[in-house]
């Protein structure tokens, strides 16, 4: 990648549905390499800024840009991980077709995957230790499981840039765990991650970056540097202990 | 009517053909719907054909087959994706959209019917067959039509398998692939109304969507494949079609269009109660099954904790001793003694060898499966 451009840049972006503005005027700079949750109470915009920067909500202003390119242009260094409440899991497919699914964006229209497909997706299966599920039917997978076949398709996607909405939503400690060391190698391998994330206290644990977010945008930077008591009352409010105690 | 009546009689087998075919197309695409949760959308689009009915044979003035469908298309397409645009613009959610249109085209539909029915034109008769369905007035013609929308639809499903596939399963994602979403939401809705435009013929407005959601509803529960789903409701509708028609032909005036729809939920009431894997009955039968089995399991965990206090475990203790413990009936202590695993002598059980192995293990595996 060209390291003079950022993973990521949106300038003045705006997003509302309805009258009400979900998404106020956010500058962000993403950049290259980094690890970084996106944090803030609910109602805050945090799935609806990954969404926005994938296309799938249309902002009423403002720019985003993925390697200084519209992400039109760059859908095939992206890949993402939906909150697992997204889809209807008794679809009748099994795991190692969903995990299929993200090489469908590399293969591009019409042509049907093949051995070289199937042996990624196998891999990535491996990956996140599910590969003995291969041929379960989803509905019989586990939530934790459900959510690891999810990054497993991301991750064949082989992409530059990962986001993901809450990875860790109802996933019990070993699943945390086993996710967020596949997601330390992927930025270990230059990769760029973003991640919806509600622990606010795992966020020096986890991550090396941070964003605030409530509506707009309160702060980002890396974790040492930013993640203090001032921005946590800014975005959370006066409350925000009670927010991490929870 | 004897059943060589079937090969021999030139109507019959027309007729048998082409509900057989409109059975097909329809459980193909109503996988489609009932997988995207749209089942009722059906429903609608076959109301929201009748004013096109109505309005073809007003412009032109004749009862033509084939401009009257084209009225059909156009209304029903106007009636889908206006029920698409509520959806997205409006707060309104679909099923408030949907019965809106529904009710709203198919009102205008009997009014413009009514309208035609007291026009002094002796051509007017017939047009309300559109509601109920009259297969009776299927002619060859009609079957290659249908026949090549239901080759054309299978060609497009085969084509765009993979991205079909995704965007039923997961559209967001689809449209973060690079793909359009928009299109392949066209190309799919565009064949079902096609679909559903082809049967209002045979089985009429008002059932249409059974057609469409019954086969593909039945399917479901046999199989936990995409491709096999959509194969057998595409069978389970062309024999719905075929054996409908032969009822109805082996009995004088039974109309086509209800009886073929009777036979889809027979489809599906079968489907819900035998299907292995997901069929009441057999979860009935699992569910008990298994009941049994830990009510057994707990029991003998029970035995099993006032057995290991005593040096010898198949030392005699009293049945009442049981009692503070709800889960023990009569029965499960003739089944555990079946299984060698207790020994009862009057009112007394004694743990057996076997029985505490079993029971450690139980206890164990417990234990294990609950960190």
């Amino acid at each position: 990648m060209n390291n003079s451009l950022p993973a990521i840049q949106i300038d003045d972006l705006t997003v509302a549905y309805d009258y009400k503005p979900v998404l106020w005027d956010i500058d962000l700079v993403i950049p290259e390499g980094v690890l970084m949750a996106i944090v803030g109470p609910n109602g805050a915009g945090k799935s609806t800024l990954i969404k926005a920067i994938l296309g799938i909500i249309k902002p009423i202003a403002g720019t985003v840009q993925v390697f200084g390119e519209p992400y039109k242009k760059q859908v095939d260094k992206v890949a993402y991980v939906p909150q697992k409440g997204s889809v209807d899991w008794d679809f009748p497919t099994t795991a190692l077709d969903v995990v299929m699914m993200g090489t469908y964006g590399s293969l591009g229209w019409i042509k049907r995957p093949g051995q070289k497909e199937k042996k990624a997706s196998l891999e990535a299966l491996e990956k996140v230790g599910m590969l003995e599920f291969k041929s379960r039917q989803i509905s019989q997978l586990s939530g934790g499981q459900q959510q690891r076949i999810f990054l497993a398709r991301a991750l064949v996607q082989n992409a530059e840039i990962y986001l993901m909405d809450e990875p860790f939503q109802g996933v019990d400690a070993t699943t945390e765990k086993a996710i967020i060391n596949i997601l330390k190698e992927l930025r270990q391998a230059g990769k760029t991650l973003i991640v919806v994330h509600h622990d606010l206290q795992t966020v020096p644990e986890y991550f090396d970056w941070v964003t605030f977010l409530n509506v707009k945008g309160i702060a980002s930077g890396p974790v040492k540097d930013i993640f203090n008591d001032d921005n946590l009352t800014k975005t959370y409010g006066i409350n925000y202990k009670v927010a991490v105690n929870n | 009517m004897q059943l060589t009546d079937f090969f021999t009689d030139y109507t019959l087998r027309t007729i048998t053909l082409g509900t057989a075919i409109l059975g097909a197309i329809c459980g193909m695409l109503g996988s489609f719907a009932v997988l995207r949760k749209q089942s009722l959308l059906g429903d609608a689009i076959s109301h929201a054909a009748l004013p096109g009915i109505a309005l073809a044979f007003l412009i032109t003035g004749i009862k033509d087959a084939n401009v009257i469908l084209i009225g059909a298309l156009i209304s029903g397409l106007v009636g889908t994706f206006w029920i698409k645009g509520i959806i997205k613009r409006t707060r309104l959610k679909s099923d408030t959209a949907l019965g809106l249109i529904l009710s709203l085209f198919f009102g205008f539909g009997m009014l413009l019917l009514t309208f035609i029915q007291k026009m002094p034109n002796a051509n007017q008769a017939g047009l309300d067959k559109y509601l109920f369905g009259q297969a009776a007035t299927l002619v060859e013609e009609d079957v290659w039509m249908m026949a090549v929308v239901t080759g054309v639809s299978l060609l497009v499903l085969l084509l765009f398998w993979k991205e079909l596939k995704l965007l039923l399963f997961d559209a967001d994602y689809t449209k973060t692939l690079g793909f359009n979403t928009r299109f392949l939401d066209i190309l799919i809705t565009t064949f079902i109304v096609l679909a559903i435009v082809l049967g209002l013929q045979t089985v009429g407005v008002v059932l249409m969507s059974a057609m469409l959601l019954a086969p593909a509803a039945a399917a479901r529960q046999w199989t936990n494949s995409l491709g096999i789903m959509i194969i057998l409701a595409s069978i389970f509708g062309a024999f719905s079609g075929v054996f409908g028609t032969a009822i109805s032909a082996s009995q004088n005036n039974l109309s086509t269009g209800p009886v073929i729809v009777l036979v889809a939920a027979a489809f599906v009431i079968v489907s819900f109660i035998f299907s292995p894997g997901r069929g009441l009955l057999f979860r009935e039968i699992r569910f008990r099954r298994n009941r049994r089995e830990l009510h057994l399991k707990k029991t003998l965990t029970f035995m099993y904790h006032i057995a290991k206090n005593h040096e010898n475990v198949s030392h005699p203790h009293t049945i009442r001793i049981l009692n503070n413990f709800q889960g023990f009936t009569r029965k499960t202590l003739t089944k555990l003694e079946e299984k060698q695993f207790i020994q009862i002598q009057g009112s007394d059980w004694a743990m057996t060898e076997k029985g505490y192995v079993e029971a450690e293990s139980i206890f164990n595996q417990i234990g294990k499966d609950n960190d």
